[in-house]
């Protein structure tokens, strides 16, 4: 079954003095039910603009975007994203700001209270529930986004590069994390990287966007048993072919300055 | 780090007293010492003095009344009227654009200069006075709210917008907790700016408050009643001010702490 479609999907802006550019162009694929698929590319080349369509954000230009087989006409309760940002809200507890979107959905409160209560110990936060964001961590921050996340219980999760604002040793905690989250719930994600090595340890298939205008170019399922544990995947001999693959895709080492240039359209 | 903190605060609690001291020694003493006749500056205890006669028989407790009522009211309209525009000018564009051009003139044009004109509109009252007052809040608190408004990072609406949130939501659960630090802000300078505007209006036209003693005693050439209006307006100032710092320290209790007292 397919949890998050995306056909023939294009999306233009406009421009400075009215020319427009194609962020993305007939972008078509999709992501099965508790699949985790990466989206890698160079920077602008629209990741985020799929993302935002996903999510209801953007509508595209041209085609459409399905979730749990309805047409996305908007924001909407199958899916919930996550951004490098945590962007939990200061003046609300860890446990308020986990509750956040199940008090705009007016979800039952007792429920969603337990819920996150149940997020937060599986995230190992269940004593900084009542902390503020700026008592914790970046990787504890990172955590309550997550479970911040998971608390309206969505059927597909879109990761906008989750884990790139934080440490190295803090990536691999929280890489681990989603990664046990993800298989236990059973949930479908779609995850933005820029990190080859954190997409290829955390999905079952990575997809390649060219530069701007992004289309998918290449796709490549990754052969490595247990993905809930990217810990031990990270050492399997294979992954440094899939890694080779992906840069020779990428172009890097040929015009590395490339994938730094350009920025990402807002 | 605590240690640290706690022996800065004690040293610096020290050397504040001992400034007290010393500045209270040189007003009493200083004058005379230095041949200043006390129609230029009264020393301390001719000031107490003076205190002490004039509220006994100049009324200053009732015309301290009348000043620190005049700021409570024109504070209270002013920052309510500029944080209710701040907010709708905020969640406007369109409105903020057409607008922005008269709110910068009235922005420039020095407020207290409208005394006159409302003493001419409303009489020798209070209402001038509490509108002058409005008048000078409005203008701090309105643009503070409007530019922590416009700032909210809109990853955060986009959040919020990805659960469904409706607009209303929006304000209640973002933007408006996110604008409070800078209305506290903004509150700050208007409960100072609120007694300038006060003063002035008194200085120009009627028959009570520290305004009218102010001016009262220049005529009269007394400079010690001068000194004590001036004393008296600063502890009505001092205490708005106050009262917004702790209204402040229960609003945003959430922050991480900042310098002893947030002054």
């Amino acid at each position: 079954m397919k949890r998050l479609e995306y056909r023939k999907v294009t999306m233009r802006f406009a421009g400075a003095k009215g020319t427009t550019f194609t962020a993305i162009e007939d972008v078509d694929f999709s992501v099965g039910d508790g699949e985790v698929v990466s989206l890698i590319g160079p920077s602008g080349c629209g990741k985020s603009t799929l993302l935002n369509i996903g999510s209801g954000l953007y509508s595209p230009s041209v085609g459409d975007a399905f979730v749990d087989g309805e047409r996305v006409a908007g924001p909407n309760e199958h899916v919930a994203f996550m951004l490098q940002k945590d962007l939990l809200l200061p003046w609300r507890t860890i446990e308020q700001n986990v509750l956040l979107g199940t008090e705009i959905r007016h979800l039952n409160p007792a429920d969603s209270r337990r819920k996150a209560r149940e997020l937060l110990q599986a995230f190992k936060l269940g004593e900084f529930a009542e902390r503020y964001p700026h008592q914790l961590s970046g990787g504890m921050r990172q955590r309550a986004a997550l479970a911040r996340t998971l608390a309206v219980d969505p059927s597909v999760l879109l990761l906008d590069e989750p884990f790139s604002a934080v440490d190295a040793q803090t990536r691999i905690m929280l890489q681990h994390d989603l990664a046990q989250t993800l298989t236990k719930a059973r949930k479908t994600a779609l995850l933005i990287t820029h990190d080859l090595l954190e997409a290829v340890i955390l999905s079952d298939r990575v997809l390649v966007m060219s530069k701007r205008p992004g289309r998918i170019i290449d796709e490549i399922i990754i052969d490595i048993p247990g993905r809930d544990q990217p810990l031990q995947r990270r050492r399997d001999p294979k992954v440094a072919g899939y890694i080779a693959r992906l840069m020779d895709k990428l172009d890097i080492g040929e015009h590395e300055a490339q994938t730094s240039a350009q920025k990402e359209p807002a | 780090m605590n240690g640290d903190r706690s022996a800065l605060v004690r040293r610096g609690t020290i050397a504040s007293i001992a400034m007290l001291i010393v500045f209270l020694v040189a007003w009493e003493w200083g004058p005379g010492l230095l041949k200043i006749p006390p129609y230029i500056v009264p020393p301390l205890s001719a000031t107490w003095n003076e205190f002490l006669r004039m509220w006994g028989v100049a009324a200053l407790p009732w015309h301290t009344g009348v000043t620190a009522f005049e700021v409570l009211i024109g504070f209270l309209l002013g920052s309510l009227l500029g944080a209710l525009i701040g907010y709708a000018l905020g969640m406007s564009p369109t409105a903020e654009f057409a607008l922005s051009p008269y709110i910068l003139a009235l922005q420039i044009a020095p407020k207290v200069a409208f005394a006159p004109l409302f003493i001419l509109w409303m009489g020798f009252t209070i209402y001038p006075k509490i509108l002058v007052a409005i008048l000078i809040v409005f203008f701090p608190v309105m643009v503070n709210v409007l530019t922590a408004v416009r700032g909210v990072d809109p990853d955060l609406i986009n959040l919020a917008r990805s659960f469904k949130a409706t607009r209303s939501q929006i304000f209640w659960k973002i933007e408006f907790p996110a604008s409070l630090p800078p209305l506290f802000a903004g509150l700050r300078i208007g409960s100072t700016l609120a007694v300038i505007g006060v003063v002035v209006g008194e200085l120009v036209g009627g028959n009570s408050g520290l305004g009218y003693l102010l001016s009262f005693g220049e005529g009269q050439g007394n400079t010690a009643m001068v000194f004590v209006t001036i004393i008296m307006l600063t502890i009505v100032g001092g205490i708005a001010y106050l009262l917004v710092i702790l209204a402040e320290l229960r609003v945003l209790h959430y922050l991480p702490k900042r310098a002893a007292g947030g002054i």
